[in-house]
């Protein structure tokens, strides 16, 4: 499962990346990370508002941070 | 993009229930806030009246939780209406309308839609694609930081309903205009070269329908975020406020924010723009400077120079703007902000 930060460098954007990842290692759901910063690479995915949450390329959640059982369902589904 | 709806996790009929007890408790509290602040400054602690410290502490500890609660109530109802205009729904309405109404609609929306600094460019570039014209796009811009709920909450529970409006139609006019003007000439050419070769016309758009206990849940979630990341602010700004309340003499400031001063306004906006505040900061300090004199145009160009142009969105924007459009975009608005300056010293 490759999941995929989207965001510029703001507070919340590493504030979601955090989060993920810490749902992911409390309920042992293995993962790749990666974190898009470039805006070139970012806008690919259509997005318009950060952070962004690509799960499989499939983005899920713009703009927020979604709460962790919304997360969980998103990683398990993964 | 699957929209966030979550689990209900509570049974229905709380969703109304609880907002609607917390309204009542609401209501009680701010229409006692006087009451409640005599009674803690004269009976408790017995402080003395005609006396600076006293005028500073109670003016703090009544406009603290004045605000703090107009605050609350609001950003919880805007959470709401948020719900109701996402950026790919603005972005939908927006398409394809004609030059001014473009503009006018933008403006609008730019007051409903959430805005931080950094999604700037992901927002800009998605009007691009669309197809949006450039100076929609920049009325869009302008409106969305500058008219923020926190801003007009502020003005409203330091400055009453009327000032309140009174920025908000301003701002709204300045958006709508400048961005209008930027239209005008024809700034294409100072778009970044990638950016142009993006517009595809495919937004696709797919109306999600938020259940209504999401709607509350986005609510009350908005005013943690937005509550918590400003409140020490705020507080901050009172303090300033207070000490200023308390102990400045009256027309301190006349002489150099007041209305005779001529420059004041170019000079309030000068210095406003390379700051970067947010408007729960600012606001207070603002209040506590008119109070001492300082006149209302050079105070409301001051705030809006402030919330409005800042330096860390300029910087992000030069990633897709060419400096020629940046600096263009800067001083459109600024001219904007000063001529509303003028035009309040002169009125009030």
């Amino acid at each position: 499962m490759l999941v995929k930060i989207l965001g510029t460098g703001c507070a919340k954007c590493k504030k979601l990346e955090e989060k993920v990842k810490e749902v992911a290692s409390k309920n042992n759901i293995s993962a790749e990370f990666q974190k898009v910063s470039e805006i070139q690479d970012i806008m690919q995915y259509k997005i318009m508002m950060t952070p962004g949450l690509v799960i499989n390329e499939k983005v899920k959640s713009t703009g927020v941070i979604p709460n962790d059982e919304t997360i969980l369902q998103w990683l398990k589904e993964g | 993009m699957k929209a966030i709806t979550g689990s209900l996790r509570q049974p229905k009929y709380l969703y109304l229930l609880i907002p609607s007890v917390l309204l009542l408790i609401w209501i009680f509290i701010y229409y006692n806030l006087q009451n409640i602040t005599d009674f803690i400054i004269y009976d408790v602690f017995s402080m003395q009246k005609e006396n600076h410290l006293t005028s500073a502490v109670w003016f703090f500890l009544f406009e603290v939780p004045k605000v703090m609660l107009l605050l609350t109530l609001i950003v919880f109802f805007v959470g709401i209406i948020r719900t109701f205009f996402s950026p790919e729904r603005t972005r939908k309405i927006l398409e394809g309308k004609p030059l001014f109404a473009g503009n006018v609609l933008a403006g609008l929306l730019g007051i409903v839609t959430p805005f931080c600094s950094c999604s700037a460019i992901p927002l800009f570039l998605g009007f691009v694609e669309a197809g949006i014209p450039l100076g929609v796009t920049f009325s869009f811009l302008i409106a969305a930081p500058m008219i923020n709920e926190v801003a007009v909450v502020l003005l409203f529970g330091l400055f009453g309903w009327k000032t309140a409006l009174l920025y908000t139609s301003t701002g709204l006019l300045i958006a709508i205009s400048a961005g209008w003007l930027i239209g005008k000439l024809k700034a294409e050419k100072y778009i970044e070269s990638w950016v142009l070769e993006m517009k595809s016309g495919n937004t696709e758009y797919h109306e999600e329908k938020i259940p209504f206990h999401t709607r509350i849940e986005k609510g009350f979630t908005a005013v943690k975020e937005i509550v918590g990341k400003v409140w020490i602010y705020i507080i901050l700004g009172i303090a300033v406020g207070a000490g200023v309340h308390g102990y400045v003499p009256e027309n301190f400031m006349a002489s150099l924010m007041g209305k005779s001063a001529w420059w004041s306004v170019p000079l309030s906006i000068i210095i406003g723009v390379p700051l970067y505040s947010n408007a729960a900061g600012i606001i207070p300090i603002v209040q506590a400077l008119l109070e001492k004199g300082a006149s209302l145009g050079t105070s409301l160009a001051f705030m809006m120079s402030v919330i409005g142009l800042s330096l860390p969105e300029m910087i992000i924007l030069k990633k897709v703007l060419k400096l020629p459009m940046i600096i263009i975009f800067v001083s459109v608005v600024a001219i904007g902000i000063m001529i509303v300056g003028y035009i309040f010293n002169w009125v009030y």
